[in-house]
């Protein structure tokens, strides 16, 4: 089980599918026309009122880590359609048509890279995958990400914008929560950070397993998150839902989540509290293969050092 | 004309008019008519009756065999079905249940507390159902809220302490989708446990013994064993929320069923399961009394399993077990 990762997301731009269409936008918030290189540049948040609009998994990586260093592991994984699933469409018709739309193989990107030079093990999903749903790939990959952290003692980030469980793989989605979950138990009995950021809208089996389980948890401002979707409940207790229900303000009022912190300034965010948690760490055992590599790499010429770090890395 | 020795039973499948029983249902009203019919007339049938009996023997075997999984989950959810309470009443020699996760609530979706089996400690913990409409309001249908879990939880970690394995019964329709539920965080007590219990120092052996309604079944359903009555089901989603979502229509709850393959076989193929234990002829609440025997029997049978494994065995196993569950290529 020897996995490659390829420098795919060394340099990410954001894509042209993420911005809405023209050069000039009305913001489906606020209804103000706003520029949309001013939008890009913002992250996808609204320069006037702040909205957050869906953002690629490829563009959030970009804006979190170090430029160029960001080194993809287990990409090619892939879901086989187990139950060989078939509702309106079969589950392999729309496996492929979210390949073709969204340029992943799944509804996450897992790998590494260095946050303001702390290497991080970075883990985002990407809603426009099935709506970010978590079957057998999402869960393993989530749960070998963890494993590298352990193995390379890196802390692990994991992004999350899920609608839960995939219905498609039924039991086996289900089972990826215990799966996940276990390994982030390993990851905490190794005092390395866990680092948990909630965006919209995050529920169902992914709030229900690793999103929960941060050391911190951070939400994006106004995310959908919770366990039951908002229409279920209203059919169960059959009354209107309070104001702001299942909105990260709501669940940092109610002592769910440490912070709401914007787009823009998520990095910095995310590299005081790394930076603060693992300085009091004793220095790592043995001098990973990454740094080596990337040594050896600037010795030779200087160049390839990513596609080098990339193949010295095998995860068991 | 019924029969004087059903008088005082639960109420039967037949009673429940479910379609799949009706050939069933018609050869026990012959029989019945057959049987009437040679005392008034002081006739000697016994060769015809005896030899219909045996059919409907067959018959509902047949039956039994084929039920389509939608007919197995009207099973799982039979109202008259053995609950969590009504298992450890037969199977346990003595129980002493204890309360609340010392946060906010005792949850009575959730019942939990220390056991004697054949003389062994056990800790068990359990979805409890109600039996009629106030006691189904009392335990809210088995849907548990985060203080279940946090119950739950905090008795198994007592468990652990002391040394003491862990057997847990799931049967839950979900966790409770609810506004304080979520207020309280659902989803952090359900993601608590799950890692949790994989760290568990101590045999976990869970039963699924009706309805594993997704992650409110997972949240106490991490075990070195899992294993599933015949008639019950285990599910990431209830087919009828399914079919709402993928076939925009609830009506087509048993296509989902299928679909959703959560029958004990193919949880069975999957992994998911690591056994079937058998229910009695006409499902667990037929005859809950062989059902509990059976229960008992398995679970004495299971717990021997752990008998020499260290606690870094019980621990690395249960992990490697959930590890290897997921289907993927590359
Ligand atoms: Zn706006």
């Amino acid at each position: 089980m020897s996995l490659f990762g390829r420098p795919k997301y060394s340099k990410i731009f954001i894509k042209k599918k993420d911005i809405p269409q023209g050069l000039w936008e009305k913001c489906k918030n606020c209804q103000e026309i706003i520029h949309k290189r001013q939008l890009e540049e913002n992250l996808l948040t609204c320069p006037k009122c702040n909205f957050l609009y869906p953002i690629s998994a490829a563009a959030r990586i970009a804006s979190l880590v170090d430029e160029g260093t960001f080194v993809e592991i287990n990409g090619e994984l892939r879901s086989s359609d187990p139950l060989k699933f078939v509702d309106s469409k079969p589950y392999s018709q729309r496996q492929e048509s979210s390949i073709k739309s969204t340029g992943l193989n799944d509804a996450i990107i897992t790998g590494w890279g260095t946050i303001k030079s702390i290497e991080t093990a970075l883990g985002v999903m990407d809603f426009s995958f099935m709506g970010g749903s978590m079957g057998s790939v999402v869960g393993e990959k989530v749960t070998r990400l963890v494993e590298f952290g352990i193995k390379r003692e890196m802390p692990v980030v994991v992004i999350s914008a899920s609608g839960g469980a995939r219905m498609q793989e039924s039991t086996l989605s289900l089972m990826q929560m215990a799966k996940t979950s276990a390994a982030i138990g390993r990851l905490r009995e190794k005092n390395l950070p866990y680092i948990s950021i909630l965006t919209n809208p995050t529920t169902g089996g992914t709030t229900a397993s690793f999103a929960s389980l941060g050391d911190v948890i951070i939400a994006e401002p106004k995310a959908l998150i919770g366990f039951a979707g908002p229409r279920v409940i209203q059919q169960t207790i059959k009354q209107d839902l309070p104001d702001g229900f299942q909105k990260s303000e709501f669940l940092l009022e109610h002592g769910l989540v440490d912070m709401i912190v914007d787009r823009k300034d998520m990095r910095d965010t995310l590299h005081f509290i790394l930076s603060f948690l693992i300085s009091g760490r004793p220095a790592k055992k043995n001098e990973n293969v990454g740094s080596q590599s990337a040594k050896r790499g600037s010795r030779n010429n200087g160049s390839g050092t990513v596609e080098e770090l990339a193949m010295a890395r095998s995860i068991n | 004309m019924r029969r004087k020795d059903t008088k005082n039973k639960p109420k039967s499948i037949m009673e429940m008019g479910f379609d799949f029983e009706k050939p069933i249902l018609e050869l026990q009203t012959k029989i019945a008519e057959l049987k009437e019919f040679s005392e008034a007339n002081k006739i000697d049938m016994s060769s015809e009756i005896d030899s219909l009996e045996e059919k409907l023997k067959e018959r509902k075997g047949e039956v039994y065999q084929n039920l389509t999984p939608w007919q197995r989950i009207q099973i799982a959810r039979h109202p008259a079905r053995p609950y969590t309470l009504d298992y450890i009443s037969r199977i346990m020699d003595e129980f002493k249940e204890l309360h609340g996760d010392r946060r906010f609530a005792d949850d009575k979706a959730i019942v939990a507390g220390m056991a004697k089996l054949d003389g062994q400690n056990v800790m068990v913990i359990g979805h409890q159902k109600g039996r009629d409409v106030k006691e189904r309001t009392y335990r809210r249908f088995g849907m548990p809220n985060p203080e279940g879990y946090r119950k739950a939880l905090r008795i198994m970690k007592l468990a652990e302490r002391f040394n003491v394995p862990i057997i847990t019964f799931v049967d839950t329709p979900g966790a409770y989708p609810g506004v304080g539920a979520e207020e309280r965080g659902q989803a952090e007590a359900i993601a608590v446990n799950l890692e949790e219990m994989s760290l568990l120092k101590v045999p976990v052996i869970v039963v699924v013994i009706g309805e594993g309604g997704s992650g409110g079944a997972l949240g106490i359903g991490v075990g070195n064993r899992v294993l599933i009555l015949e008639y019950a089901y285990y599910s990431v989603i209830s087919p009828e929320g399914c079919a709402a979502i993928l076939w925009k229509s609830g009506a087509e709850a048993p296509r989902a069923a299928d679909a959703l393959k959560l029958t004990g076989k193919d949880l069975l193929k999957l992994g998911v399961v690591d056994d079937i234990i058998p229910e009695p002829a006409g499902g667990a609440h037929n005859d809950t009394e062989a059902m509990a025997k059976t229960l008992k029997a398995t679970l004495l049978n299971e717990l021997k399993r752990f008998k020499s494994m260290s606690p870094e065995e019980i621990v690395t196993s249960r992990y490697e077990k959930f590890r290897n569950l997921g289907v993927y290529v590359g």
